[in-house]
């Protein structure tokens, strides 16, 4: 009996020179380079050289910051960013197969463009794109755009008016996603036509309007770009509790979860669970792909993992995360994630602590310890991103009239 | 030396889609969608080391009575992600973005074009656009809110806004000094604040410096209101008016009016859109062109583009036959939707239009062929190039904007045929002599 290809999925968390506040001081780290298009066409390469299912690229609508919710005036750490989804769109043409998932939030923005320049991304890329959804619930990010007031973060995510809110953006959000969803659709695969006996260009029952009416706002649509190649690019999004686990239930493929520990980790895939059986009533609808984040220090021939971090740790703010950070040599970090490929994850993101050495360091000994076990594939196996994760690579297009057969 | 220097002529290239004069039935023709198009055309323009490449937007597809067409190009995709891949697959051309002022806010253009300029080392643009009308807010949260008196405000402040974005990240603010420690050279990297009629924002912007600090702006203004921003605010121009006399008066009118803000004239460019048509001979080419028009000028293709000024139902009367001598509907809701209607006032241009046809007796498609058709050069090589570069030179303007009927092909044989004639004069560079857009617009970096 052939064995059956693995299936276990690995992705890459780009951002910055990585994910320890002092990673840019490292020797490798290119920090003249964070804002350069080579910088980021050869992070990319690299991690796809390691056959990673796909990389997602981080980005905000305000400054990094030490504490996540409010602005800081730090000159010691990475600051300043570029448009993720532009970052993807620039890497496309010189990668071939790995997914590109920029991060783009939805609480100031415009479905109706966030939409098309996913599918644009879909479109340049042949079919590797993806979004990870974010909202922006601080204040201050609301004051770049000026349209509306939001009541941050500043009195703690325990107060209820902060709670209430961000039920509203989730909520907002989970109706962002379904504009884009349906605004795909809105051209159906076949539509373009192309007949000169009747001079027409499109079929033009084939490009359907979305009338969408919602609580936050309303889209008539249909898309101005055509239906990307995907039909339906990945859509993602990071939860760290029950709402967003919610919103992902409703909205999402993948869902970033953040378990620190066993334990931890088989809690959150069984409340993970519960908001797919409330919220993931269509019966048509896929599997929600579970990935556990994990940001990583790997041992080098020059350095372990863990002296690495308490190293970086010594030169500024030591680093704080809310994804576990583990360390440790590539065999026994490859250990841990054939736990959660056990636990029933279906795979792990992984955040390198910095970039210029665990990238390498993943691609050259992570990712052959985890093919050594049969867990990981030792090719792309798909054309697309979809097809890379195992979603159905012919999606149903909602406003298609059914066949009568 | 009295003779004054040879001016360098400004080449964009300009990759059309959903108007009528692309053939999309050219045996010939390609995708309109996929990646391959736009890379060949910005890819063939770069050859003939043309200024910039750019992409036009429209953000609802047109309708005609509520039915979105069928009978042009319909779809494209998101103008800014083509451009950042198209960064990855040139290295000199510039890279014009059209992007509108009224369904985005600065913070994310700024963010978007800085980012584009970044991602290409130089060499993005933007072609500021607004509009107002309802049928395109129906895609918006914010629905169709600006009043149209207050375009020209929403777009003087929305260019202020975004270049004080811009301008919020110092050339020297990044340190990346892994011995001190300092990342940040400024503490305030980033910071701005911006108040006005339609905007009052103020934080930290997140793209610092972008290699020409400010993107390259490009507008496209006729009313005195529109040349006076554009004068006063864009580093070119493109322009509606690409014959004598109209040509010379809108290039004087523009370098005056720049002048009047106390900029150097030079530093405005101005671009008329622009085709052409090839043959053997100047009558081959104008046969040629004839045979283009005629494609174009299909009955639907005639009958929707007469419906916009009639604002009215046409498809019972016979293309072939006499133009109707019904009025437009002035009043009536419009019966074309997604597309400005850039002739002027309605009730006017039909009667025009109506004695011109009668004087001379013509048919519908013929009137169309009149007023609609428009290929600005025909001839051999030689004969395009050289009155391509006598209009230039005679200032009619600093370049053109060269678009074609066959996508993606179209564009191939003016760069084969037309581009070495005019390197031949000295009038077009052999080689880029900078690496940003501005560098080889011979603007000067803010």
């Amino acid at each position: 009996m052939p064995m059956s290809s693995p299936t276990f999925h690995l992705a890459i968390a780009l951002d910055g020179a990585g994910w320890h506040p002092a990673a840019w001081r490292e020797p490798g780290s290119r920090r003249e380079e964070l804002f350069s298009p080579g910088y980021w066409v050869d992070l990319v390469q690299e991690a796809e050289r390691g056959l990673i299912d796909f990389v997602t690229i981080e980005d905000t609508l305000g400054l990094q910051s030490a504490d996540p919710f409010v602005p800081d005036t730090r000159t010691d750490e990475v600051r300043g960013r570029l448009d993720a989804l532009l970052i993807a769109s620039r890497v496309a043409p010189v990668t071939e197969r790995i997914g590109l998932v920029p991060t783009v939030t939805v609480t100031h923005t415009e479905p109706f463009h966030v939409s098309k320049a996913v599918a644009t991304l879909d479109h340049v890329s042949e079919g590797r794109g993806g979004w990870q959804v974010k909202v922006s619930g601080r204040s201050d990010e609301a004051q770049h755009f000026g349209r509306r007031e939001l009541v941050g973060f500043e009195a703690g995510l325990a107060d209820p008016a902060v709670q209430t809110q961000v039920v509203e953006l989730c909520d907002e959000a989970a109706e962002a996603v379904e504009v884009a969803r349906r605004l795909w659709d809105s051209w159906e695969p076949d539509a373009e036509i192309r007949d000169a006996a009747t001079d027409r260009f499109i079929d033009a029952e084939k490009v359907h309007r979305i009338e969408f009416e919602g609580r936050f706002f309303s889209v008539r649509g249909p898309a101005i770009t055509p239906r990307p190649p995907q039909g339906q690019p990945v859509v993602a999004a990071l939860a760290h509790a029950e709402v967003p686990y919610r919103l992902a239930a409703r909205s999402a493929d993948v869902v970033f979860v953040t378990p620190h520990g066993l334990d931890d980790a088989r809690g959150i895939l069984a409340q993970v669970a519960a908001a797919v059986d409330a919220e993931r009533r269509d019966p048509g609808r896929e599997r929600l792909l579970v990935f556990a984040d994990l940001l990583v220090f790997v041992d080098t021939a020059a350095e372990s993992g863990a002296a690495r971090l308490q190293r970086l740790d010594g030169l500024g703010r030591a680093l704080s995360s809310d994804a576990a950070v583990v360390t440790g040599s590539a065999a026994s970090l490859a250990e841990q994630l054939a736990e959660l490929a056990s636990l029933g994850f279906d795979g792990v993101r992984l955040r390198p602590g910095v970039l210029a050495d665990d990238l390498p360091a993943i691609v050259d000994g992570i990712v052959p310890e985890l093919q050594r076990r049969g867990l990981f594939r030792t090719r792309y196996e798909a054309a697309t991103l979809r097809g890379q994760l195992g979603l159905s690579e012919e999606v149903a297009d909602r406003y298609a009239k059914a066949v009568l057969r | 030396m009295t003779e004054r220097s040879r001016k360098q002529i400004v080449l964009a290239a300009y990759l059309g889609g959903v108007n009528e004069d692309i053939l999309w039935e050219h045996p010939e023709a390609g995708s309109q969608i996929d990646f391959s198009t736009f890379r060949h055309v910005a890819q063939t323009a770069e050859r003939g080391r043309f200024d910039y490449f750019f992409l036009a937007e429209g953000l609802a597809l047109r309708e005609r009575d509520g039915q979105v067409f069928d009978h042009d190009v319909v779809g494209r995709p998101d103008t800014i992600p083509v451009l950042a891949a198209l960064a990855a697959v040139t290295s000199h051309i510039g890279l014009v973005g059209t992007l509108n002022a009224t369904f985005n806010e600065p913070y994310e253009l700024a963010r978007q074009l800085a980012s584009l300029d970044h991602l290409s080392g130089g060499r993005a643009g933007w072609n500021v656009v607004t509009s107002f009308d309802a049928f395109t807010g129906a895609n918006f949260r914010r629905g169709g809110f600006l009043d149209p008196a207050d375009r020209y405000v929403r777009a003087e402040e929305a260019v202020a806004a975004v270049q004080a974005l811009w301008d919020s990240w110092g050339e020297h603010a990044i340190a990346a000094d892994p011995v001190s420690g300092r990342f940040l050279a400024d503490a305030r990297a980033g910071e701005f604040e911006f108040s006005g009629r339609q905007f009052d924002i103020g934080g930290r912007f997140t793209v610092p410096r972008s290699p020409q600090g400010r993107p390259v702006i490009v507008q496209a203004g006729v009313s005195p209101q529109g040349r006076d921003f554009a004068a006063a605010t864009a580093d070119a121009i493109f322009s509606p008016f690409h014959r004598a006399p109209e040509a010379h008066e809108f290039y004087r009118d523009i370098k005056a009016r720049a002048a009047g803000f106390g900029r150097d004239p030079s530093h405005v460019k101005v671009l008329p859109g622009t085709s052409f048509v090839l043959g053997d001979s100047k009558a081959d080419a104008e046969e040629k062109a004839r045979h283009i028009l005629q494609q174009q000028l299909t009955p639907r293709t005639v009958q929707v583009l007469f419906e916009q000024a009639w604002n009215r139902d046409l498809s019972a009367f016979d293309v072939d036959g006499p133009v109707p001598s019904l009025p437009p509907l002035v009043e009536g809701p419009p019966f074309i939707q997604g597309r400005a209607f850039v002739f002027g006032d309605r009730a006017t241009v039909v009667r025009g239009w109506q004695s011109l046809a009668e004087e001379k007796g013509l048919s519908l498609r013929q009137l169309a062929a009149t007023v609609f058709g428009r290929i600005d050069y025909t001839g051999t090589p030689q004969q395009v190039a050289d009155e391509l570069d006598a209009f230039v030179q005679g200032d009619g303007a600093d370049g053109v904007v060269v678009g074609s009927h066959l996508v993606p092909g179209g564009l191939d044989e003016f760069v084969d045929l037309v581009v070495p004639l005019l390197q031949e004069k000295g009038s077009l560079r052999t080689e880029y002599e900078g690496s940003t857009l501005r560098e080889n617009l011979g603007l000067p970096t803010p």
